[in-house]
């Protein structure tokens, strides 16, 4: 069979596009193949989406956001939004008020629960006992909108939290 | 150990053995962590990066349990070596691109794979064969610890451990299994599963990850959702979800076999033969004959092959394990030759 696009070479990948149910054939030498993924991959990126989203949930458009970098690494939101990954760890604090809600349009929460560097978890203990019984009551109180209680609990964490690691360093 | 060894064995994750072996080939584990502070792989400059590499293999090497493993530098490797490791499920694609400060750990048994300079500082994988998820975040979460003690990872107690991508913010895990569904696939039973799947915010891959068509009726499964459920509760629920996934494949066997026996007995007898006979044959159409084959082993259709020859054929017949085997470059049509003498060498011997 020869390539659907230039034919003039033997077709040797067989690609399927699936659009809305519709199924469709493409029978390709290696070159064109390799031409058409270099342009599905322009049409549409992770960045693409992620900034989309990012976008959906605040449109900033005031000059302090846009301008808005991180002190440690140079990125600033504009670049974040073009290629949809952050620049460093400490992205993450810079750009806090456009990425809590972006996590939880990702994620469904934005709150974590599971290790830490400091605490790990083995199956064999299931949940980690007092901790892992706190997250969960700390997530039911987020869940009724009591957050006054979650708040408490929040800071029983963080308290529990720095004991452990506390010992950590002590034993080190 | 260099990567010709690799080739002498069959890696851990394909020696089908462990839980429900029938069905499910393999179960991973990875985890995504980044240093502090420093900038992420594709926004670090050269300097960071390399500081990064050497920080990283620095810290592998104090570790005992990985004291076994070996580094390699992906800007040393050739094209070959490159894909022979993505074959192998060693390393991703993306990570055989732009290769300046990229590498990858690997210990001896293939279990466990550390690529550096991904899209974080380091993603830590660990493979097991059969359904066995939780044995491997036993494994892997001990590397972590062990990690965490001589790196100071991203983390912060709100969001977890900080990733490039804020879809792996959280845990930083992806934990997925690879199946074998062929029953659901000729049923045509597999697209109201893989909707039941994605409804509950999982994903479903072909064998070799993004954007790969399912190919040989194999299908990755893996969690999206990385923050707001812990390790535990995340293996959990896909554990449940795949549990349930085993369990409809099982039916849709049983129901072929009542149905039709003599037309699953015969395709799975003529895709041995082919297969047995072929001095020609494709990648595509070795995926799809194995695939009756494999099926043809779990339902006692085919009583003298094993198990383990089959998942070892479904990745040494991929094109940069055959030219490493032969140790030169091969083209497309001369792939297809070898790739047959290859599988009748190791189905009859000959």
């Amino acid at each position: 069979m020869l390539c659907g696009i230039c034919g003039k070479n033997q077709a040797t990948v067989h690609l399927t596009e699936i659009i809305d149910d519709q199924v469709s054939e493409l029978h390709l030498c290696e070159e064109c193949a390799r031409q058409k993924s270099a342009e599905m991959e322009q049409q549409f990126s992770l960045g693409d989406l992620l900034g989309g989203l990012a976008e959906f949930e605040k449109p900033p458009k005031d000059l302090e956001t846009v301008s808005l970098k991180c002190s440690n690494c140079g990125l600033s939101y504009t670049d974040f939004k073009k290629i949809g990954r952050l620049g460093c760890s400490e992205c993450y604090f810079t750009f806090k008020k456009y990425l809590g809600p972006l996590l939880k349009r990702i994620h469904g929460s934005s709150t974590h629960y599971g290790k830490s560097p400091f605490i790990s978890i083995k199956v064999s203990q299931k949940k980690p006992e007092l901790l892992q019984q706190l997250r969960a009551r700390l997530q039911r109180a987020i869940e009724m909108e009591a957050f006054e209680e979650a708040a408490k609990i929040r800071d029983q964490i963080k308290e529990l939290e720095k004991k452990i690691l506390d010992n950590h360093k002590q034993k080190e | 150990m260099n990567l010709n060894d690799l080739l002498k064995h069959t890696s851990e994750w394909l020696k089908g053995s462990g839980p429900h072996s029938d069905i499910v080939l393999s179960s991973r584990i990875r985890l995504a962590r980044n240093l502090d502070k420093i900038p992420f792989p594709h926004w670090a400059n050269k300097k960071q990066a390399e500081a990064v590499l050497n920080q990283v293999e620095e810290a592998i090497s104090k570790i005992d349990y990985l004291r076994k493993s070996k580094c390699f530098r992906l800007a040393e490797l050739d094209g070959i070596d490159k894909q022979f490791l993505v074959e192998r499920h060693l390393v991703s694609y993306e990570h055989t691109q732009k290769t300046d400060y990229k590498a990858v750990v690997i210990d001896e048994d293939e279990i466990l794979a550390i690529m550096i300079n991904e899209e974080d500082h380091l993603r830590i994988q660990v493979m097991q064969s059969g359904f066995n998820l939780f044995e491997a975040w036993n494994i892997i979460s001990q590397i972590d610890d062990a990690l965490a003690k001589e790196l100071n990872f991203a983390f912060t107690s709100e969001w977890g451990y900080l990733t490039a991508c804020p879809t792996n913010t959280g845990t930083g895990m992806r934990a997925s299994v690879m199946l074998h569904l062929p029953a659901l696939v000729m049923t045509r039973q597999i697209n109201r599963v893989l909707s039941a799947v994605a409804k509950l915010s999982f994903t479903t891959r072909g064998l070799y990850g993004e954007g790969t068509q399912a190919t040989g009726n194999l299908f990755q499964i893996s969690n999206q959702v990385s923050l707001g459920h812990s390790e535990i509760e995340i293996i959990e629920n896909l554990s449940g979800l795949i549990r349930q996934v085993i369990e409809q494949e099982n039916q849709a066997r049983q129901t072929m076999l009542n149905r039709n026996w003599a037309m699953i007995e015969d395709r799975v007898n003529r895709s041995l033969g082919i297969l047995k006979s072929a001095h020609i044959i494709s990648s595509q159409e070795t995926l799809e004959l194995l695939s009756m084959v494999r099926m043809g082993c779990d339902l006692g259709i085919i009583k003298n092959i094993n198990r383990s020859i089959i998942n070892e054929l479904f990745i040494i017949t991929q094109p940069a394990h055959l030219q490493k085997i032969e140790n030169k470059k091969l083209s497309t049509e001369e792939r297809d030759i070898k790739r047959a003498n290859l599988i009748r060498e190791k189905l009859i011997g000959k």
